[in-house]
């Protein structure tokens, strides 16, 4: 087979990246080091853990579990609160722009006037992305049904964020939604830079001879391999609608995995889960797989594949 | 693990007093392939769940200490009742070398002794180092000397063995035992000396880090070991207890 050479590089919301693999929120981002360590592993890009207002212990165990489809996990936004975090996301960011690689920063909050001084908080740290975290599933009984429910909620929210930050910001968005184009597009209609697709699929593993729901909360958001049909429809979805661009991420495990979140109009690709099964080390090892997968079939680049197979 | 199902269903068998507060849960059934040193998060429905290091693997073994609400339900537990346990999770020791120099600390015993096991079971020889505050703190001493370990104890009042700390112990031990590799697991300041102690007497060592463990897959980073005891040891900041470890290794160079 004639190989061509290969350019893994992307830009996002003028974001420069070696390669579109992104570090999701809540792996492994809870420190400067492990961020410096994914950054140091592969990424094109790390996303912190999500940070709320205030400190938060999170739910107790069990928090997070394998199970055959991949992971299911109700870790309840443990966060140092804002306060704590400023120091370590300037920590991380310089670690890391040593490296040439870009910090995104994950917000979250139970108002919309909370969002609003999240947004300004962490932009202090000036972190090159913030992405805003309205589609976490496991706190519905404290906070109620997440900001990625509905049109309104989550356009007055990118709203608040809008005005209050000039670093671009990703709407990270729900799956379980009728239509999550409508909401991505009220988005970028509302200021958004990009769209983070998507958050875990709300769902209940039950031990059978336990007779009880595994997770402490009961119920939780479902990852890994088992949810990635539903992530390419919804990054399909939001692609053939929005013209900025969309950070594709569920169920990507490998290098084919990330071609095909391309393929469905991603401009980069989140992984989380596949750090367990995988390591750390996952994502050199699927910038390798897609390097050797576009060289085979002749893709030059990421935007020869991008949004093809929506075509 | 290929099982549909996230958790595995053990019965306790015999829940045996090992000193005044720690019991040996030995359980129905073997974990498949676990290796000293990995350890399990065992599960009780409605109560909560937490990380034990293995005992030993056929049948599954675990030494609780009961120092909390949650330990505390697990010493409870009689013959026939249920628990749920996932795992084996993290990375073991390995045995490397012919004469094994092993250190525990308080209920730190528990993973050495399914190590010393499979040891002796090699036909290998074993010298095992214990401390603890007092007498009643020490434990597993008697189940070590069973299966052919050498065992000396050091407590910090004198009631048992030498007076001191196990260092002093394993000076002492050295001395006659020349061991080509030290494992050791228990606290974490006892951890640092014995990391020194290595280094120093360019030894090499295998160490299990104990953390707060919550996901306990490497994903939710809540069992990092900070980055002032990695260097201190020479772990690469960033260190996962539950994934890159619970053992780190030393080798002089
Ligand atoms: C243990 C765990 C914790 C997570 N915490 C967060 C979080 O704090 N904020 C967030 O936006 N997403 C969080 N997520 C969701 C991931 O960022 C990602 O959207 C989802 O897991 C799908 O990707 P994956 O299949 O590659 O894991 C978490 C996922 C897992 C498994």
């Amino acid at each position: 087979m004639n190989k061509v050479s290969v350019d893994l590089t992307c830009e996002l919301a003028g974001v420069r990246m070696h390669n579109p693999l992104v570090l999701a929120s809540g792996v492994l981002g809870t420190s400067a080091a492990l961020l410096e360590r994914v950054g140091a592993c592969g990424a094109g890009a790390v996303t912190s853990k999500s940070c709320g207002p205030e400190e938060r212990a999170g739910h107790p165990n069990p928090i997070a579990v394998e199970w055959a489809g991949g992971v299911i996990n109700a870790v309840g936004l443990t966060n140092p609160g804002l306060e704590a975090e400023i120091p370590t996301l300037i920590d991380a960011r310089e670690r890391l722009h040593a490296q040439g690689i870009p910090l995104i920063a994950s917000i979250f909050a139970p108002t919309v006037e909370d969002f609003g001084r999240m947004a300004a908080g962490v932009s202090a740290a000036e972190p090159d992305l913030i992405e805003v975290n309205i589609s976490c599933p496991n706190v519905g009984d404290e906070f109620g049904t997440p900001f990625s429910g509905s049109v309104e909620s989550a356009a007055a929210v990118t709203r608040m964020v809008r005005a209050k930050t000039k670093l671009p910001i990703a709407i990270k968005l729900a799956p379980n939604v009728p239509n999550i184009a409508r909401i991505a597009l009220a988005a970028q209609e509302e200021g958004a830079d990009a769209i983070t697709a998507i958050n875990t699929v709300p769902g209940m593993l039950i031990d059978p001879y336990a007779g009880r729901p595994v997770l402490s909360n009961k119920v939780g958001g479902v990852s890994g391999w088992s949810i990635k049909p539903i992530a390419l429809r919804c990054v399909a979805e939001i692609s053939r609608t929005v013209s900025i661009p969309v950070i594709g991420l569920g169920g990507v495990s490998n290098g084919l995995d990330a071609v095909e979140m391309i393929m469905a109009g991603a401009t980069a690709v989140g992984v989380g889960s596949a750090v367990w099964q995988r390591g750390v080390d996952v994502f050199a090892v699927i910038a390798e797989e897609m390097y050797e997968f576009m060289a085979g079939e002749g893709y030059p680049d990421l935007a020869s594949m991008r949004g093809i197979a929506i075509r | 693990m290929s099982d549909m199902q996230a958790y595995q269903r053990y019965f306790i068998s015999t829940s045996q007093p090992k000193n005044y507060r720690t019991r040996s849960l030995v359980l129905d059934r073997p974990l498949a392939e676990a290796q000293p040193g990995q350890f399990v998060m065992i599960w009780l429905p409605d109560v909560g769940e937490k990380p034990f290091s293995i005992a030993n693997a056929d049948p599954l073994t675990a030494a609780i200490a009961a120092v909390g609400p949650f330990s505390e339900a697990l010493c409870a537990l009689e013959p026939g009742q249920p628990l749920w346990v996932r795992g084996p999770l993290g990375q073991g020791f390995e045995l490397k070398g012919k004469k094994h120099l092993l250190v525990g600390g308080g209920y730190g015993a528990a993973p050495l002794y399914f190590l010393a096991k499979q040891a002796r079971a090699r036909g290998e020889e074993v010298c095992v180092c214990l401390g603890a505050r007092n007498q009643a703190e020490l434990l597993l001493a008697e189940d070590f000397r069973e299966i052919g370990c050498r065992v000396e104890a050091a407590t910090e009042d004198g009631s048992a063995g030498q007076r001191g700390l196990v260092l002093e112990a394993v000076r002492a031990a050295l001395v006659d035992f020349p061991a080509q590799t030290l494992y050791a697991c228990g606290p974490k300041p006892m951890l640092l000396a014995l990391a020194a102690f290595c280094k120093d007497n360019r030894l090499a060592g295998q160490f299990s880090w104990e953390a707060m463990m919550r996901c306990g897959i490497g994903l939710c980073g809540s069992c990092e070991i900070d980055e002032p005891t990695c260097d201190a040891v020479g772990l690469p900041h960033g260190w996962l207890t539950c994934k890159d470890g619970p053992v780190s290794f030393y080798q002089p160079a």
